[in-house]
């Protein structure tokens, strides 16, 4: 298990809030975030990280998305 | 009216951050250390698998190495400690804003009047330390109690992860066992002269006259005392509430270890000079000023003496360490670490009896002001004193703003 960076694309709402909408992969592949169920803050003990956690489902697959002081990662 | 004090330890805090970001060292032994170069190459902390091998915080870093091959050292990163401290803190105040931050690790928390919402003190204790394993990936041992001493007392029982009630029913069992040495405020010297009188457990402590104890430790001895029968009642202090300053110091390990007088005086000089801006920055005169020495068999002492008027003047300040200096050591010892602290503090504003014959300070009170404005402006490098070139090694670092874990006191 590990963890990798991303680059992604987000909405900055009026209060603040941060709404990742596409996430996009090392070699250039983009993903659509099609719904965020959840967001919180987790420790990500899998890939060794802390922060805020988006539950969300890409590609029909649960995945979590982390923001750790403004760096996403992803588990792998 | 019987409160409900909560306090929490993080464990193995700075080890645990890095464990935590790491994964792959997390089943190895792992000390978190400072920058050996510099000679700050200390164990600062440790995980759990470390600390069975024997190490100890404080220990050099070779010494562990030889207890425990196959360590894994990590450099100390203290601005992510800090952020998880802030998360820490964040997730105390959403159950009470009387929250007193003990060092950056451990914290009180005064739950007395949230008891209705979120349930006992337990129930609390142990939601907190649930939030903390899901929320930021470290664990917690807690302590309750009704008073502060014996909730830190509590939260070193059980460690790691755990919480442990102390009550008034069952402190005289669970607290009074345990070594005198375990309580808040009985160092190295009070345990030994405890000891000497036969008081070896908080038990010893707390049923002795207390009269004896006052001959034999002073004001300290009452305060001991009411510590060990749970009669403290210093509150926690309410969220954001600043102390009052009560005094300013600095100290340094140095680069190299001090052999000399002119060694000394070069690091006093550093010191005083950080001590009278931080002084001049908060308005503040010191009527005291203390030196802390530790030699590089890691003894340390400190002395203090007065001033004959309240100064914020580094010269005056570094005159009166070296002069207590001088006074205290004899060399027989190279010196690892010094301080320079000024106590005593009153506001520059107020009036002082100026002495009739030497005149007042106005003159090196303008030129040490003028001094700060170039520093403000060109960076703290621009203007020194002549003998920091004696020696840009060992002088050359700024204790005013690169320091950034400042220790606290119980009695603040």
């Amino acid at each position: 298990m590990g963890k990798t960076f991303v680059t992604i694309t987000a909405e900055h709402d009026t209060n603040g809030m941060i709404k990742p909408t596409v996430l996009h992969w090392a070699d250039g592949r983009k993903w659509e975030i099609e719904k965020i169920f959840d967001v919180r803050m987790a420790a990500s003990l899998k890939a060794g990280g802390q922060g805020l956690r988006y539950t969300c489902r890409i590609a029909n697959k649960q995945v979590y998305l982390y923001c750790d002081d403004g760096k996403w990662f992803v588990e792998k | 009216m019987n409160r409900t004090i909560l306090h929490v330890d993080l464990n193995n805090f700075y080890a645990s951050v890095e464990c935590l970001y790491k994964p792959e060292i997390r089943d190895k032994p792992v000390i978190v250390c400072g920058d050996a170069e510099s000679r700050h190459g200390i164990v600062l902390a440790k995980n759990q698998i470390a600390k069975q091998a024997g190490i100890k915080t404080g220990e050099v870093i070779w010494e562990a190495k030889q207890k425990c091959p196959g360590l894994v050292l990590v450099p100390a990163d203290f601005r992510k400690y800090l952020r998880f401290s802030r998360m820490a803190r964040q997730i105390y105040s959403n159950y009470t804003d009387q929250i007193e931050s003990f060092g950056i690790d451990e914290a009180w928390l005064d739950v007395t009047g949230s008891t209705k919402l979120f349930g006992s003190g337990q129930e609390i204790a142990d939601t907190i330390r649930q939030r903390f394993k899901s929320e930021i990936g470290l664990t917690a041992s807690a302590g309750v109690s009704f008073n502060k001493i014996f909730a830190k007392l509590g939260s070193d029982m059980k460690k790691p992860d755990a919480t442990t009630v102390i009550t008034q029913d069952n402190y005289r069992d669970r607290v009074w066992s345990l070594p005198v040495g375990e309580l808040l405020y009985v160092g190295r010297s009070t345990r030994q002269k405890l000891n000497n009188r036969g008081i070896y457990t908080i038990g010893d402590l707390a049923n002795r006259d207390v009269h004896r104890l006052r001959l034999l430790l002073g004001v300290w001895g009452e305060t001991l005392w009411t510590f060990a029968n749970g009669l403290d009642v210093a509150p926690v202090r309410l969220n954001g509430e600043e102390s009052i300053v009560k005094s300013v110091g600095n100290s340094t390990t140095t680069v190299r270890d001090l052999v000399s007088d002119s060694d000394v005086k070069l690091i006093i000089y550093v010191l005083a000079e950080s001590v009278a801006a931080r002084l001049r920055k908060y308005g503040l005169k010191c009527k005291t000023v203390a030196i802390h020495v530790r030699d590089k068999d890691l003894q340390s002492f400190d002395r203090q003496g007065k001033l004959q008027v309240p100064t914020y003047v580094s010269n005056d300040i570094a005159q009166k360490a070296m002069e207590l200096f001088a006074a205290n050591y004899r060399w027989d010892k190279a010196i690892r670490s010094l301080g320079v602290r000024g106590a005593d503090l009153v506001m520059a504003t107020s009036h002082v009896r100026i002495d009739l014959f030497d005149g007042d300070n106005m003159e090196s009170e303008t030129l040490e002001k003028t001094i700060d404005g170039l520093r403000r402006r060109f960076g703290h490098y621009s203007v020194q004193r002549c003998a920091m070139l004696l020696d840009r090694e060992l002088t050359g670092f700024n204790p005013k703003d690169d320091h950034v874990i400042h220790p606290v006191s119980y009695f603040k």
